[in-house]
């Protein structure tokens, strides 16, 4: 039954109250481990059609008589348009429409960050469309950009009020404590950079907008292109069935796609609006970059007393706060705590989430900092945390759905414990050490997510659901679970996704939430036809349905009895059963969170501050693993993204001028398979008995959390360098050795 | 322009302008868009094929250059409807997430193992390090690279 509730919805630990309309989840979880097809290393459904070049990306959309638009986008940070010859771009060759700042909201006379579109052409091809824009030859007044985030903070150019977070009486903490630390980091800007770059097809028929795009977020595009259009929001029909990465950057619509709706409108023609890799760099959205001024105070038992920040997130002209305080308030016990969060509004490109936007920031300043703390205390760095476990949410005491972060400590220490031989591996200039961090996340998923299942004469289910794979293997983990639940082979489901025409409403990819949303939906839809089936069985044998089961394919009874399922579904003829399925509400009173701990080993040059990862164990725990090859791929991935957060990656910007200097995958660099280290993934694997029929946490972003503080933690024991800011570069390092030199020296002259 | 050329193992015949990619050409003129575009600036080997058994961009070569050359791209790697041995260990290990990558790895990872039957890690460290992969964490295709020179 329908049910309306009011409820805490949270996405990329953004919190909203609100009426929502769930359905129950009647169904037991499956008991604890792995299972005939769910936990079992699975490949990927969908694997060889993106090895053999045959999936079809928004990237590889052709349509019929299709035009191509090129956008002019601001040179400057911040500008007012003087003159503009839309008039010359019409007369160009190959052009097909232009739009220019009265025409569309997206697009502006007067930008307030690099790239801010300006003017859109539509032509027969890209080339045309380029050289078209050549002409319209803008005149600027340059206007002086707001670049420094504690310079907007003090001039309160701030993009929400300040967030303060108080409990407990965090002066008195710091008075109680024996060692107090504080310490500022900073934390860089940063670019997805997903191999496909943002883009859309858009195509009218009729009154409805077809819109293929390389989405996390179908539904949500849906309704954001609908509203801008003025269309019911079924005018709007999105398609995406393999998309090329996202990273959280591909969670709206995007301006270059309401670009492509209004010059298909405006020509009749089908219209392709893609980034190139350099737009990508500028305007596709970022991780903002922070400043965490940070303070832990503690009993000389490890006890922490007071825990304080204050955070200043670069978040450029547009985007939200994200919860970069969030570590710090949750993850230790700790009943003193004070944070407060400014996000500044620059006149830099818009900021986006980014796999576990804040956590992966807040992390990074909070883990150093409790080293720096263990080493003050003279503390083991993992026992010190094992002191301040968290048994509830200290930001409002609710308890945990299932936490299991002592266990991954527990399996870390056989990690940890090889700190000695790593130390004892240093030779010459190149220094050995090993750190560890700890992870906590959202990752619950909620509702609504709804699945369909059909199942034919023949056997075979289909499951439909207008969900996005965005790479993380959300066809395969469905098609895994629908088998389970009907007792059929893996190659006897199908799975049609990405289509919001074809298929129920279905979670954004975003938030670790795919698999916790639609993965509990997927499987009451699969109840529902095993039941209907059983309905059929019961009657045709005449048995009584408790008795029987569905199993290994086939349909069987108590007494032994066995028939195959195609000789049950067989008599459907024509005749379909089509069954159901809900994503049930999340426990109420109670946290839904992710827990982890990584341990890194480094070895670093201090003559040439070089540094290697040379080695990353990550122990997550996450509740049921529905796919462990999955879900080692994802660890992995987000390992190597958070290396090259911590070792290689930063957007760099002109500090005059404001225009972003690393345009190109040369100039930003990502990592490559050079860089990657040993990887040890483990997972604790138990199903949480708080949430949903499945038991599963999302485990998008958990790995990507914990691997810099990790590695800067490493790093100190190596060295005994504190790197309090990222990237980690050469210079960055080589300051901090000396830093750590002069330090010694003045610890050695003062008097004892 | 006119340019003829055999890709995967057919001729074919193209108008192309002078600066145009033979990327953009296999892409969109010859209805092959497995090779993929991912910066077309020569710093991502997702357009990675096989000119004349050569590994390169296709997004770095004009056109005009393959005119009367040989290309194989990753759709011609499958043999009577057989996927190549690297296919099948990207499938296999799980080296693929988004895929959008795939493509230009696959083709250097058989172009790799076609000069070199049983690569170190250190060679396939230096052979695939112009291939970006920003999902996977390269560890599994490691693990894909492994399997198909074992076999
Ligand atoms: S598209 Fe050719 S190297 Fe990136
Ligand atoms: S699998 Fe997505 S870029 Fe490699």
């Amino acid at each position: 039954m329908a049910r309306l509730i009011r409820t805490e919805k949270e996405v990329e630990g953004r919190f909203t109250e609100q009426w929502i309309v769930v359905e129950e989840d009647a169904l037991d979880q499956w008991p604890a481990g792995p299972r005939t097809v769910v936990g079992q290393p699975t490949r990927r459904v969908d694997g060889v059609e993106r090895a053999t070049g045959a999936a079809v990306y928004t990237a590889d959309v052709q349509l019929p008589g299709m035009l191509h638009a090129a956008v002019l986008r601001s040179p400057h940070a911040r500008a007012r348009l003087v003159r503009l010859d839309l008039d010359a771009v019409r007369a160009a060759p190959g052009v097909r429409a232009v739009i220019g700042p009265d025409d569309l909201d997206v697009l502006t006379s007067e930008p307030c960050y690099e790239g801010h579109g300006v003017a859109a052409v539509a032509a027969d091809s890209f080339e045309a469309a380029r050289a078209a824009l050549e002409l319209a030859a803008p005149e600027w007044e340059v206007l002086e950009p707001l670049l420094d985030p504690e310079e907007a903070v003090r001039r309160e150019s701030l993009l929400a009020e300040p967030r303060r977070h108080d409990r407990g009486d965090f002066d008195r903490g710091l008075a109680a404590a024996d060692v107090v630390v504080q310490a500022e980091y900073r934390t860089q800007t940063l670019l997805h950079n997903p191999l496909e770059t943002h883009q859309s097809v858009c195509h009218w028929e009729g009154d409805t907008l077809v819109l293929y795009t390389s989405t996390q977020n179908i539904w949500g595009v849906r309704d954001e292109v609908a509203d801008a259009f003025g269309l019911p929001h079924d005018g709007v029909r999105v398609i995406c069935r393999f998309m090329g990465g996202g990273f959280g950057a591909k969670n709206d619509a995007g301006d270059y796609t309401l670009v492509a709706a209004e010059l298909a409108r405006r020509t009749g023609r089908p219209v392709r609006c893609a980034l190139t890799r350099r737009e990508e760099n500028v305007v596709s959205g970022n991780r903002n970059a922070t400043i965490q001024r940070l303070t832990a105070a503690a009993r000389s038992d490890g006890t922490l007393t007071a825990l304080g920040g204050e955070f200043v997130s670069a978040l450029g002209w547009d985007g939200w706060l994200g919860p970069t305080a969030g570590p710090m308030q949750m993850l230790y016990a700790c009943a003193n705590v004070r944070t407060v969060e400014y996000g500044a509004k620059l006149n830099l490109p818009p900021m986006a989430a980014f796999r576990a936007p804040g956590f992966v920031e807040g992390t990074f300043g909070l883990e150093c900092l409790l080293d720096e703390l263990a080493a003050r205390l003279e503390l083991d760095p993992l026992e010190l945390r094992r002191r301040n476990h968290a048994d509830s949410d200290g930001t409002d005491d609710r308890p945990y759905t299932s936490k299991n972060l002592m266990e991954c400590y527990r399996r870390a220490e056989t990690h940890w414990e090889r700190r000695h031989e790593v130390r004892a591996r240093s030779e010459g200039p190149w220094k050995r050490g090993v750190g560890m961090a700890s992870q906590i996340w959202y990752g619950g998923g909620g509702p609504p997510s709804y699945a369909w299942i059909r199942v034919g004469s023949d056997g075979r289910a289909v499951v439909v659901t207008a969900m996005q794979d965005i790479g993380t293997g959300t066809r395969t983990a469905m098609a895994q679970i629908a088998a389970e639940e009907l007792g059929v082979p893996l190659e006897h489901v199908r799975v049609e996704i990405g289509d919001s025409a074809r298929g129920p409403y279905s979670v954004i990819s975003g938030g670790s939430s795919t698999t916790p949303s639609m993965g509990p939906a997927v499987r009451s839809a699969a109840a529902d036809v095993k039941r209907q089936i059983l309905e059929i069985a019961a009657q045709r044998f005449h048995l009584e349905e408790r008795v029987l089961d569905l199993k290994g394919g086939n349909v069987v009874s108590a007494d032994g009895g066995s028939w195959s399922l195609e000789e049950v579904t067989g008599l459907l003829e024509d005749a379909q059963i089509l069954g159901k399925g809900a994503r049930g509400p999340n426990p109420t009173g109670m946290r839904v969170m992710t827990f982890g701990a990584q341990v890194a080993e480094v070895a670093v040059d201090v003559e040439t501050g070089e540094v290697r990862v040379e080695r990353v164990a990550a122990i997550h725990d996450v509740g049921r693993i529905v796919n462990p090859l999955g879900a080692s791929s994802q660890v992995e991935g987000g390992i190597i993204q958070a290396i090259g957060h911590a070792l290689s990656e930063e957007r760099l910007d002109d500090p005059a001028t404001g225009l972003v200097l690393t345009q190109t995958l040369d100039a930003y660099k990502v990592p490559t398979i050079a860089d990657v280290p040993e990887i040890v993934t483990e997972l604790v694997d138990v199903p949480d008995e708080h949430l949903t029929n499945l038991g599963s946490k999302g485990l998008g972003e958990p790995p990507i959390i914990p691997t810099a503080a990790a590695i800067a933690n490493a790093i100190r024991d190596a060295t005994g360098a504190d790197v309090r800011s990222l990237p980690i570069t050469r210079e960055e390092l080589l300051h901090a050795l000396e830093a750590a030199r002069e330090q010694e020296r003045r610890g050695a002259a003062a008097p004892a | 322009m006119n340019v003829r050329l055999t890709v995967n193992g057919e001729p074919h015949e193209a108008e192309v302008w002078e600066g145009e990619s033979l990327l953009f050409a296999l892409r969109e003129r010859l209805g092959l868009p497995g090779s993929k575009n991912a910066c077309e600036q020569g710093e991502c080997g997702s357009c990675s094929v096989l000119l004349d058994d050569r590994l390169v961009c296709s997004c770095l070569v004009l056109a005009v250059q393959a005119d009367g050359h040989d290309v194989v791209t990753v759709e011609g790697l499958a043999e009577d409807g057989r996927l190549h041995r690297v296919q099948e260990a990207f499938a296999a290990t799980g080296a693929v997430q988004c895929g959008f990558c795939t493509p230009g790895f696959v083709v250097a990872a058989a172009d790799l193992l076609e000069h070199n039957a049983d690569p170190s890690d250190d060679e396939i460290r230096e052979a695939l390090s112009g291939n970006l992969c920003r999902c996977t964490g390269y560890a599994k295709i490691f693990d894909a690279v492994r399997l198909a020179a074992s076999q």
